[in-house]
């Protein structure tokens, strides 16, 4: 079947089976920051936006992208580079693997909650797991990311 | 690999319905559980595009679509001052946000799992099933139908002054429970749903004339079975009950003073 | 030129980090040739049988399949996935497929096919009529036990490591000092226990894969996510039974792997595809694999020993160790061996130790290296003793092992016979002790709303590479404009090596970070490298860096000297330029670069080896406070407080992240990541969804500080920090859970209803 998906921006006309995930129609259209890191919804390695609502793109049927504004990691380049400075600023990157389905949870929180306390952020990022960091370090770089940003006017990524 | 023949948008009830009677049909939710293992499905029947993603509050009941996601339920408004804040605390462990912006509360309570926090949260409350063939039925009865090929429309909880108090214990935060309670009073009745047992949540009415809240949780928790999985043993659960409905009832009598 | 730390100690970000939080395509599958074959593996629905009858025709039918193969398409000689040096010490035991099935996952077929709905087709069509046979599923009967896990005549053990496969023994062993029984008997206080770990899974994010091409040459091409491209080469041809000289191994970014990747788990199934067909081959497991098919922690049963003064002296230590090496010996014979060597060893004042140790096969699936590699199981035996021995003697374990902990200088007769030349233990107990407040915290609270808080404590020791053993090798080259490359062997697992390494370079030769290029592995190009793996790279690689600059800048002085028409013991180089030692004339070291690309001689570039014949420990202390509800057992981490003495730290940053993330593994394996099996040997825990790894509201406040000795064998003093890290929660934790309820779980993880039921049952 075919669908129509506006992907990081640009609307494309795909074909599609109608059984796909989400995920693996984003990887095909080379979107390789998104990660399967289980089959059971629970790593968040997968996340993306759909309407701009961080989702698991390992749960998501690409059918029910038809239509919809898909945003991937590539899709906010800039943004994930400028937490991303952070995060790799406390070396909490470390292997990366679940960094990019992070990164686009951290920038939904940054647009739905203001000024979350370490309690919220913990449980806005619960289903994004991580076996490398013990998570402080993400933390810390949450924390400075969001207090240093605070401060600046919404501008070039707002 | 999950794999699908045909995937199809309705674009009525109607049509949904029709599609839903061959046995290979299935209606997706949020797709959390579908998609895994190996299932082939013939045609994936979509609800997205019929409205059923809203929370109205109707004055005497709050009507839940059957498309809302579990974050609706943790995050609308209605709810939250009509019940206290009870969906919030009964969605909020459930894995992560992004689950619960794709997971529906049609597709939780259409499976009616050991596991789900919203069947035991609802139970509690005064529930109700709208089904597009079979009408209007209350929860507890839909919860003890046998699976069919009806299409579940929206959930109605009725405001009847209860309150509601909701509680779960877990190995990490965000996995299955262990044990889920909630209670709910109105005067010197009150309701225990226990899910997680680890069968699909029940419930169950008693009345609290002149009983201390050990008492009547000893009463109510008495009043389930109990078994055993990789999350607990029966008699864990059956003792993790009685403590926490306890526990759930004295915050409502303490809410109360 | 004198050496001094500016760019080692500073937080730097990692060279690739950008990459990786910019989402780019530099993980295994990212790369992988969209041409490639999809591969899977049949797997054996039970625990122990034979293959009677495989047959594959209605298979190959499917279209799209390229090729299915079984046991009688393999070569019969046996090899072992253990990513160690040559000769392995664990057994060669494995075929690549088998006639014989020996767990709930084994491999019985291989499928290769241009898409995975083929694939996936495919593998319901193969037909196979299995023999079943009983399995030995319980570890503690399987020694000497009738029924054997490999009766095969071509089962090899190329070490002396104690095995028999007629006993279903991989390993066997004892060594001690002392009389430990003589000792035992006039100690006024003997405590016995015994302790039990379970198989944890890794579960690094990104599972086992690797994907394989042949190139112009006719040589095949592994691209693989691996912590030990050599030993995949070797590995990879031992399987195939072709010459190494026909492997090449590369390695992109890896996304995690803690030990899991030093077994070559998934290599060979896309490698014989690709080999017999010559067409490109990939495998990426599903997390399913790699939760029931892959490498996990060995399990452990622990019996400890402990023989004590009335003042708390601790003079003996006798430790019996069961490993359950399961279906295959991968890393069998030597992770039992730190259960002993890096628990008993923390205890300088006993007179005599004895540590006994049994490695069984047993049909489960097969263990291998998990970070902590066997010391994690035997410090939470030894460490949790201690802890129930305070407990005895209504002694504070921080007084308690303020009097027996090993200091600098100390002999350690456990510990291969080395003495601690670099030891801040001391340091680190007295600072951990203060910013966690101990003196407040232990040993429990009342909050008076049902809840207590308590408070445990647990040391730690590792390794920094293997004695006499490990090789670690680098290259470095300076190239026209005076930059560096820096070719190294040691895998960058996510692990930040590469900086690291750099970071070390940059000090010794004078220079930037950025004026450093990192070259990761290509077994074509890399010098040798052992791997990452025994807590080996940032000691001995580091050390490697350290030698090839040396040797290097002798090589630039020499030429430097030339174009200065002088001789080397004229000159200098501070890192931008060689100049005369009389002020009179200089070159820098663009223009030597650039001068160097003609009419030249005399290779600017250096390649060292690096060895160590010792293994200097780092060590640290962790303390933990609970809280736990006493009507239900539920049991809360709130704090973490972890002070660590890994020598000097290369890079604060990484250094910090390896220990909180070390410590929220431990916590994992403490109090969340539970193993359990069905009576026909299927693991549970099959999922992310059932074997639950901590979120980031499980793992408490973790809080890391360090207490740093100087390591003279090290570069810059630095040892190892990796794998310390994870040790310490599991004994701290249930001794805190102890302090709060009297009740001492000694079977992980320490769960919130066998706290309830160690209420109840008291």
């Amino acid at each position: 079947m075919e669908i129509t998906v506006t992907l990081n921006g640009k609307r494309l006309k795909a074909e599609i089976d109608p059984g796909e995930l989400l995920l693996d129609f984003v990887r095909r259209q080379g979107c390789y920051s998104v990660k399967r890191g289980c089959e059971t919804s629970n790593c968040g390695l997968c996340t993306v936006w759909l309407d701009g609502t961080p989702v698991l793109s390992c749960s998501t049927l690409a059918a029910r992208a038809d239509g919809r504004e898909v945003t991937t990691l590539e899709g906010v380049e800039k943004e994930a580079a400028a937490f991303g400075r952070y995060l790799a600023g406390e070396g909490a990157e470390q292997c990366g693997f679940c960094s990019p389905g992070l990164i686009m949870n951290v920038l939904a929180m940054e647009r739905e909650l203001s000024r979350p306390t370490e309690e919220e952020i913990k449980e806005y990022l619960a289903g994004n797991l991580c076996r490398c960091t013990g998570y402080m370090g993400q933390l810390r770089a949450i924390e400075r990311y969001l207090n240093e940003r605070g401060g600046e006017t919404d501008g070039e990524n707002g | 690999m999950f794999s699908a023949r045909e995937y199809v948008k309705a674009k009525s009830l109607e049509e949904a319905w029709e599609l839903n009677q061959k046995r290979s049909s299935v209606i997706v939710g949020g797709m959390m559980w579908l998609k895994m293992g190996n299932s082939q499905k013939g045609t994936v029947i979509d609800l997205s595009g019929l409205g059923l993603n809203t929370i109205e509050d109707r004055g005497e009941e709050i009507s839940i679509g059957a498309m809302c996601t579990l974050r609706q339920l943790e995050t609308d408004e209605g709810l939250e001052r009509a019940f206290n804040g009870v969906f919030r605390e009964c969605v909020r462990h459930i894995v992560g946000v992004q689950f619960r912006n794709g997971a529906t509360v049609g597709g939780s309570v259409y499976g009616r799992y050991g596991f789900s926090d919203v069947l035991t949260c609802l139970l509690a409350l005064d529930s109700y099933v709208e089904l597009y063939r079979g009408g209007v039925v209350s929860l507890e009865e839909f919860a003890k139908m046998p699976y069919d090929r009806d299409v579940l429309v929206r959930i109605i909880v009725k405001k009847d002054g209860r309150k509601a108090a909701y509680v779960t214990q877990r190995n990490t935060k965000t996995d299955f429970p262990v044990i889920a309670c909630a209670v709910s009073r109105k005067g010197d009745d009150w309701w225990v749903s226990v899910g997680a047992r680890p069968k699909k949540a029940e419930r169950i009415q008693i009345s609290g004339a002149g009983k201390t809240a050990a008492q009547l949780a000893g009463e109510a928790a008495g009043q389930f079975s109990y078994g055993s999985n990789l999350r607990g043993s029966a008699e864990y659960r059956a003792h993790l009950a009685e403590v926490y409905v306890k526990r759930l009832m004295e915050t409502l009598e303490k809410e109360e003073a | 030129m004198e050496r001094t730390a500016k760019v080692v100690g500073s937080p730097v970000m990692k060279k690739d980090a950008m990459a990786l939080v910019t989402g780019k395509p530099v993980y295994t599958d990212d790369i992988a040739p969209k041409d490639c074959l999809v591969v899977k593996v049949l797997r054996s629905p039970h625990a122990h049988a034979l293959i009677e009858e495989i047959r594959t025709e209605g298979a190959k039918k499917v279209p799209g399949i390229v090729t299915v193969l079984t046991w009688e398409d393999v070569p019969d000689k046996r090899f072992t996935m253990a990513g160690q040096s040559y000769p392995e010490p664990s057994p060669y035991d494995r075929l690549i497929l088998d006639k014989r099935v020996r767990f709930v996952g084994d491999a019985v077929a291989i499928v290769a096919g241009e898409t995975e709905a083929a694939v996936d087709r495919a593998l319901k069509l193969i037909k196979v009529k299995y023999q079943v046979l009983e399995p030995v599923l319980d570890f503690r009967t399987a020694k000497d036990n009738p029924i054997l896990v490999h009766p095969e005549e071509n089962w090899r053990s190329l070490c002396p490591v104690g095995a028999d496969n007629q006993r279903n023994l991989c390993a066997s062993g004892c060594e001690k000092d002392g009389d430990v029984e003589e000792v035992l008997k006039r100690c006024d206080y003997v405590i016995e226990r015994t302790y039990h770990t379970k198989a944890n899974q890794q579960a690094m994010m990104e599972t086992f894969r690797a994907f394989t091409t042949m190139d112009t040459y006719g040589r095949l091409v592994v691209t693989a996510s691996t912590q030990v491209p050599f030993h995949v080469r070797r590995i990879i041809a031992h399987a195939l039974d072709i010459p190494k000289a026909k492997v090449r191994v590369l390695k992109p970014r890896i996304g995690g792997g803690f030990g899991a990747k030093q077994t070559v788990v998934a290599e060979v199934y896309p490698a014989i595809v690709t080999w017999l067909t010559g067409r490109p081959a990939k495998i990426v497991y599903s997390r399913y694999e790699s939760q029931i098919a892959s490498s996990p922690r060995h399990e452990m049963e622990m019996k400890v020993r402990l023989g004590a003064d009335k003042d708390g002296i601790v003079k003996a230590i006798d430790l019996y160790t069961l490993s359950n090496t399961g279906a295959f010996g991968e890393h069998g014979p030597t992770t039992v061996g730190l259960s002993g060597h890096k628990s008993i060893p923390l205890y300088a004042k006993a007179e005599a130790f004895r540590f006994t140790y049994d490695v069984v096969y047993t049909n489960r699936m097969s263990a291998g290296a998990y970070r902590g590699y066997g010391a994690t199981q035997g410090l939470f035996a030894v460490e949790s003793a201690v802890n129930e021995l305070a407990d005895l003697l209504h002694m504070d374990p921080v007084a308690l092992r303020e009097k027996n902990m090993v200091k600098e200088g100390d002999y350690m007769p456990a510990y291969y016979g080395e003495t601690a030349a670099s030891c801040a233990l001391d340091r680190c107990m007295a600072r951990v002790k203060e910013m966690f407040g101990w003196e407040e915290k232990y040993p429990v609270r009342d909050m008076g709303n049902g809840k207590v808080r308590a408070a445990g404590v647990a040391m730690s020791m590792q390794g920094s590479a293997i004695s006499g053993l490990d090789v670690g090798s680098v290259t470095i080259k300076l190239n026209d404009d005076g930059f560096y490359s820096l070719m190294i062997g040691a895998a960058d697992m996510g692990t930040g090596c590469d900086t690291t390494l750099a970071q070390v370079a940059a000090d010794c030769l004078c220079c930037d970070l950025d004026n450093i290029i990192v070259h990761g592995v290509d077994t074509d190009i890399s010098p040798y490298d052992s791997g990452s793996y025994a807590s080996s790279t940032a000691y001995l690689t580091g050390g490697a860096v350290v030698k090839t600059c040396d040797t290097l800048i002798g090589r630039i002085l020499e030429k430097g000297a030339e174009y200065l028409g002088v001789s080397a013991d004229q000159v200098e180089f501070d890192g931008k330029r060689v100049y005369r030692l009389d002020g009179s004339g200089e070159i820098s070291l663009k223009d030597i670069g650039n001068r160097a690309m003609c009419s030249n001689g005399y290779a600017l570039e250096a390649t060292e080896s690096n060895t160590s014949p010792v293994s200097p420990p780092p060590f640290m202390v962790g303390m933990a406070e609970v809280e736990v509800d006493l009507e239900t057992g539920a049991v809360e981490l709130l704090d973490y407080a972890a002070v660590v003495d890994c020598g000097t730290p290369l890079n604060p940053n990484l250094t910090r992240i390896q220990t909180e993330g070390g410590l929220a593994q431990g916590i994992g394996m403490a109090l969340y990541e539970d193993v359990t099996y069905s009576p026909k040997g299927q693991v549970y825990e099959n999922s992310l969804m059932q074997y639950k790894i901590p979120t980031r509201q499980d793992v408490g406040t973790i809080r890391v500080e360090f207490e740093s000795s100087y390591e003279k064998t090290g570069p810059f003093g630095a040892k190892s920090i990796g794998e310390v890290v994870i040790n310490t929660p599991s004994p701290a934790i249930a001794s805190a859970v102890a302090h709060a309820t009297g009740v001492y779980v000694r079977e992980l993880p320490i769960t919130a209803e066998k706290i309830y039921r160690g209420m109840t049952s008291r």
